[in-house]
């Protein structure tokens, strides 16, 4: 699994690829909650969450986290990513668009290996965070 | 209701956890991810040796196990937030890979919260050998139950 990018060409600050996920939907929930067996019901069951006096369903924080670790394996290579750690601030609500993006923060050399880390982040329409993470991937 | 602490460090029974590409295809679809990789067997095996997963497949795991395998608080499912998720990632994870995740409670506590009134905190880890006996993974959650509902 050769990594996709160069330890020496990468600087600090460098943005990564931006990825826009656009009009957000109920069946993005519904197809995550197959795909990963989160049947939690505040993502898909209107009457549930009505009941417990949210508005609507609202996105599995880990549907947005997959959406924007899409960031790092588009910058550094599926099979590249060492860590990655999301922090959940805020829903993602049907009819949302979200933009995920992120940057380098620190290059360091550990065991052989070359690695870059930086922060990514997910900004709702109205410039709100509503994920945001720190990450590791690997470089030759 | 008082937290109980004697649950840290409790863990569950190991489990089986073969990674299947339709299920890997299926879950790069649901989070909007064309990536070839996850779809071109004989490009993925030019470019990563085989089909990677994304980096956090491995949160299907948690959802599929017997009670078991995954020791809990009891948490109000109206109330319950994910806080935080982190995933180390030590060795490449293929399609034809089939781990042994055991997990693990490794903290409880609570926190007076703003709008939610007090929170309950709970940190589960599991960790994932392949069937070579190698640690590929660890995965970290930390789970919240809210004093209230949580709106937005």
């Amino acid at each position: 699994m050769a990594p996709k990018i160069k330890y020496e060409s990468v600087k600090i600050g460098d943005a990564l690829p931006t990825i826009t996920i656009d009009n957000v939907s109920r069946a993005d929930f519904v197809r995550y909650a197959g795909a990963s067996g989160d049947f939690v019901p505040l993502h898909y069951d209107q009457t549930f969450v009505e009941a417990a006096g949210i508005p609507t369903v609202f996105a599995q924080g880990m549907w947005t986290a997959g959406c924007l670790s899409r960031t790092l394996t588009d910058f550094a290579g599926a099979g590249n990513v060492r860590r990655y750690k999301v922090r959940f601030a805020r829903q993602v609500w049907p009819g949302d668009t979200l933009t995920c993006r992120g940057k380098v923060t620190g290059k360091t050399e550990k065991d052989g290996e070359k690695l870059i880390e930086g922060e990514v982040e997910v900004l709702n329409q109205k410039g709100e965070t509503t994920v945001r993470g720190n990450f590791t991937v690997l470089a030759s | 209701m008082a937290i109980d602490k004697s649950v840290i460090g409790k863990t569950g029974k190991p489990f089986t956890m073969p990674i299947e590409w339709s299920k890997v295809r299926e879950f790069a679809r649901a989070i909007r991810d064309p990536n070839p990789v996850y779809f071109d067997p004989e490009l993925a095996k030019k470019e990563c040796g085989g089909i990677p997963v994304p980096p956090t497949f491995l949160q299907i795991a948690a959802f599929w196990q017997d009670s078991d395998s995954m020791p809990t608080v009891h948490f109000d499912l109206r109330r319950i937030l994910h806080g935080e998720q982190e995933f180390e990632l030590y060795k490449p994870i293929l399609v034809g890979d089939v781990l042994t995740g055991t997990a693990r409670i490794a903290d409880v506590y609570e926190r007076e919260g703003g709008r939610g009134g007090k929170m309950t905190f709970m940190v589960t880890e599991i960790e994932y050998k392949n069937q070579r006996g190698e640690k590929v993974a660890l995965a970290r959650s930390t789970l919240i139950e809210t004093g209230q509902a949580v709106s937005g």
